[in-house]
């Protein structure tokens, strides 16, 4: 956590609210996203028990399986819930597309991608770990043999575990947990660790009338009224629920079997809405946050994973395999980092309450412009040659860190390139001369079109990083050198993983 | 090695604090739990009195949400049955596997009862004798199903059964413990491996006590214990070594310091009672007067932790916010004086001037760059 971040929740212990921690929105929210809350059967490796499902916020769907010890039980909600995701993700694949550009230069492409992708919606973080099992458990199912299940049980499995792996990278927003969202935006005078508790969360940021939001956080504890957000259930609930599928097991006959099955699904039921509830209003007060600037982009680049993913299960289609193997796990790695570092730098020039914590640490500064250089010329590369070099000199209130030779951008003019010339302190700051060396649109003399110079007594911020620095080159997994394994084999579904023991 | 029997320990404070009620006893769970939070005074002396910790949170307004599920427990129970069942079969197929040697004609000790005697002594004693004759250098391939092994605990006989415990392997025993929780794809949840880890750790540590109160030689004590647990999302059982060394460093040092624990209920006024019967103000005032350590991990282990946290929230504690926050206000104890630094209420010491400093410039950023975040 920042030191901003560890001041707004000092402050939120004393107004009793939550604080925010960015003045935007820094990730997508879908029109229409699909909400899942799922529960478990305690003490099982990932047995179905319930999910309230579904786009429609007044009218979700409700699954559960009241006996979940039975295999086949457990398939059949799985197909129940792929009847319900599969259509929507359909949906996104039958939408319009658009071009883009990959590569530049001669290696540039032209490709198509979905104008829509599926989002996909979980209370907790608990809930994408569920997403991850649950994709585990489905994906590698046979649909022949003795233990066949139906097609869309593997077809569920393979989305299932696609989310959960875009759900590791930062900044990828097709599988969410809210809990994870809502802290990202704001501080609560609570731990982390309570925070991932959905309705105490809720109750800081947005306290009913008359209550602080620790009032309202200690009263969301309780389990009567707010029961866990899942996966995991309530121990006391438990105890009810193993009641009642006793009751179920043991009743006399169909129609008693069917009264105690439909107050099982009631108490489940009544377990779930409620998180229900609190996640759509978790999305509420998310839409109230106004975009950042980044968040289309990052969509797009979802959008075309999924548009990629799409046409994949439509050519090859294999499950994703057990394991990542040694080459993938690794690219894999860097590309999450690349993802979190490239994320973090987009946040902070979209929000200058994220860029804060740079100029706190020193890799950003602000100040007014007191001077400009329109007409500056500097030597250029070839012997003799002057390149055209305005520069502007900001003066900032704050110490600046960054020193002569610096490269740095800045949030207002992303396309810039600059660099730092001189910086001078003195007893209330720093002045900064900075040499502007592009973004004049391919302009090379004197005068600068309009607003590509900052004007004097503009407030600028400079920052040293950079959301557009270049990825590293990573070889294409064919040209695996023999040292590391050579290319790895492609990945070959097996009898054997098909194949679970039950009893 | 410090002396094994505490047999001197003031008991008599600790039991007049208790009042009429017989002691809990110590559990792997209690002995685990105290390594997650060495720091705590107060659960130490709860502990060492022998308190219902449950139960006094309850008495004083704090109902903890603890407990097992039934389908949890139904579930251990038939895990363990399953690698129990048909003559151990697949706790052999494990030991083979993992341990590399022949055991296929080895036999097992079922140490639950003693020719139908149940109690703690007759099994204790069976267990002991068993040992002796296995590490004195009998050859006999045996296992032992739940062996029943002692530890001194702050004064107070810990009594601990692992599920098995192997004849000695390549010169070894080793304790083996069956879990329910599944490993998926080889890969079992941490935060579960660790916990059964320190379970195992604290089976170890009263093995190596015993080891020495017979004279054997603890050196044939495995530093690692096999976990058993359901492959993927079958019953099938999987088993892995896992190393228990740093579990044992930690569990030993905190049995150290528990030992004092008679010495830390000393500095309690005389009219001091945890007496669960008592009033609730009495309880409350003598609660109070043990120094604790709340962080928010307690909300997960202990029993108090909805008390310790109102506490701690009371007397504005930066831990209540978590570790973070907590490091980046060194040398300051409450969030309340930490704002009334910042609102300039206050003036700050120099041993805290250099974090308030940082708090007052990002403070002050935030103010200028909050544009229109309400
Ligand atoms: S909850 Fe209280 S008694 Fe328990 S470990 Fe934490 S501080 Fe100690």
């Amino acid at each position: 956590m920042s030191t901003l971040a560890a001041v707004a929740a000092l402050r939120a212990t004393e107004t009793g609210r939550a604080e925010r921690l960015t003045t935007v929105r820094h990730t997508h929210l879908d029109d229409g996203p699909f909400v899942l809350v799922p529960l478990t059967l305690a003490g099982e490796a990932c047995a179905p028990l319930a999910a309230l499902a579904g786009t429609d916020r007044e009218r979700p769907t409700l699954l559960t399986v009241r006996q979940p010890r039975d295999r086949a039980e457990r398939f059949r909600f799985a197909e129940r819930l792929a009847a319900l995701l599969l259509p929507y993700i359909d949906q996104c694949r039958t939408a319009e597309t658009e071009t883009y550009t990959v590569g530049r230069g001669a290696e540039k492409e032209e490709r198509r991608r979905l104008l829509r992708a599926p989002q996909l919606l979980v209370p907790g973080g608990e809930g994408i770990a569920y997403v991850r099992l649950l994709g585990r458990l489905t994906r590698l199912r046979a649909v022949e043999g003795p233990y066949a299940v139906d097609p869309s049980v593997p077809a569920l499995g393979k989305w299932l575990t696609w989310f959960a792996d875009r759900a590791e990278f930062t900044g990828s927003c097709l599988l969410q947990a809210l809990t994870r969202l809502l802290s990202a935006h704001w501080a609560t005078g609570q731990s982390p660790a309570e925070d991932s508790h959905l309705a105490s969360l809720l109750a800081w940021i947005d306290p009913p009338d008359g209550l602080t939001g620790a009032q309202a956080a200690r009263e969301a504890e309780d389990p009567l009224r707010f029961p866990p957000a899942g996966p995991a259930t309530d121990v006391v609930f438990d105890q009810t629920l193993h009641d009642l599928m006793s009751r179920y097991d043991e009743a006399a006959n169909g129609r008693g079997r069917e009264a105690v099955g439909r107050q099982i699904d009631r108490e489940l039921r009544g377990q779930m809405l409620p998180t229900w509830e609190l996640v759509w209003r978790g999305v509420d007060l998310l839409r109230e946050l106004p975009e950042g600037r980044h968040v289309a982009e990052r969509w797009a680049y979802d959008r075309r994973l999924f548009s990629e993913y799409a046409a994949y299960l439509d050519e090859d289609g294999r499950p994703q395999a057990r394991r990542d193997h040694a080459v993938g796990a690794a690219r894999r790695l860097a590309r999450m980092e690349e993802a979190m570092a490239r994320y973090d730098a987009e946040r902070a020039f979209d929000d200058p309450l994220v860029m804060a914590e740079y100029e706190l640490s020193g890799e950003a500064f602000t100040g007014l412009v007191v001077a400009r250089d329109e007409d500056r010329f500097a030597p250029g590369t070839r012997p003799g040659s002057m390149v055209w070099r305005p520069t502007i000199t900001v003066r900032s209130e704050l110490p600046v860190r960054l020193t002569a030779g610096k490269e740095v951008k800045c949030p207002a003019r992303p396309g810039q390139k600059a660099e730092i010339v001189e910086v001078v302190p003195d007893c209330e700051g720093h002045t900064v001369v900075i040499q502007l060396n592009g973004g004049f649109n391919r302009v090379r003399k004197p005068p600068a079109p309009p607003g590509t110079l900052a004007e004097i007594g503009e407030t600028v911020t400079y920052t040293s990083v950079d959301p557009k620095s270049m990825p590293s080159v990573l070889p294409a997994e064919e040209d695996t050198p023999w040292t590391h394994g050579g290319p790895p084999k492609p990945y070959e579904p097996t009898a054997e993983d098909a194949e679970e023991i039950w009893e | 090695m410090p002396p094994q029997h505490p047999v001197d320990l003031p008991d008599s404070r600790l039991a007049a604090l208790r009042g009429p009620r017989p002691p809990q006893p110590y559990t792997a769970r209690k002995i685990t739990a105290l390594t997650a939070n060495p720091a705590c005074s107060r659960r130490a002396v709860l502990d060492a009195v022998g308190i219902d910790k449950a139960l006094l949170a309850q008495r004083m307004g704090y109902e903890p949400r603890f407990g097992q599920s039934p389908f949890a427990l139904a579930r251990e129970q038939a895990f363990e049955a399953l690698v129990k069942w048909g003559g151990y079969a697949e706790l052999i197929r494990l030991l083979r596997e993992q341990l590399g040697i022949p055991v296929e004609e080895a036999g097992v000790t079922d140490l639950n009862e003693v020719g139908g005697d149940t109690s703690l002594a007759r099994r204790v004693k069976e267990t002991r004798g068993l040992l002796t004759r296995l590490a004195s250098g009998s050859d006999e391939r045996l296992i032992l199903d739940r062996p029943l092994l002692t530890l001194e605990v702050a004064g107070q006989t810990a009594y601990l059964a692992p599920q098995a415990l192997t004849h000695r392997v390549g010169g070894k025993f080793y304790v083996a413990e069956i879990r329910s929780f599944p490993a998926i794809d080889g890969q079992a949840n941490p935060t579960a491996v660790a916990q059964t880890a320190k379970q195992a750790a604290v089976s170890v540590l009263a093995l190596h006590r015993t080891f020495e109160e017979l004279n054997l030689d603890p050196e044939q004590i495995a530093h690692e214990f096999l976990l058993i647990c359901p492959k993927d999302f079958s019953n099938r059982p999987y088993g892995r070594l896992v190393d228990l060394r740093q579990e044992l460093d930690a569990l030993r040092f905190q049995l150290t310091r528990l030992r004092r624990a008679d010495d830390l209920a000393l500095a309690l006024p005389p009219s001091a009672t945890l007496d669960t019967d008592r009033d609730v103000d009495e309880l409350d005032s003598s609660v109070g007067a043990l120094d604790a350590s709340y962080t928010p991990d307690c909300l997960s282990f202990c029993e108090m932790a909805r008390y310790c946290r109102d506490e701690a929230t009371t007397c504005a504690s930066p831990t209540r916010l978590g570790g973070t926050v907590r490091n980046t206000l060194p040398g300051v104890d409450s969030t309340r004086t930490t704002l009334a630094y910042l609102d300039g209420v206050h003036a700050p010491g120099p041993a805290e001037a250099a974090a308030i400093d940082r708090l007052r410039a990002a403070e002050r950023l935030r103010r200028l760059r909050r544009g229109g975040a309400a």
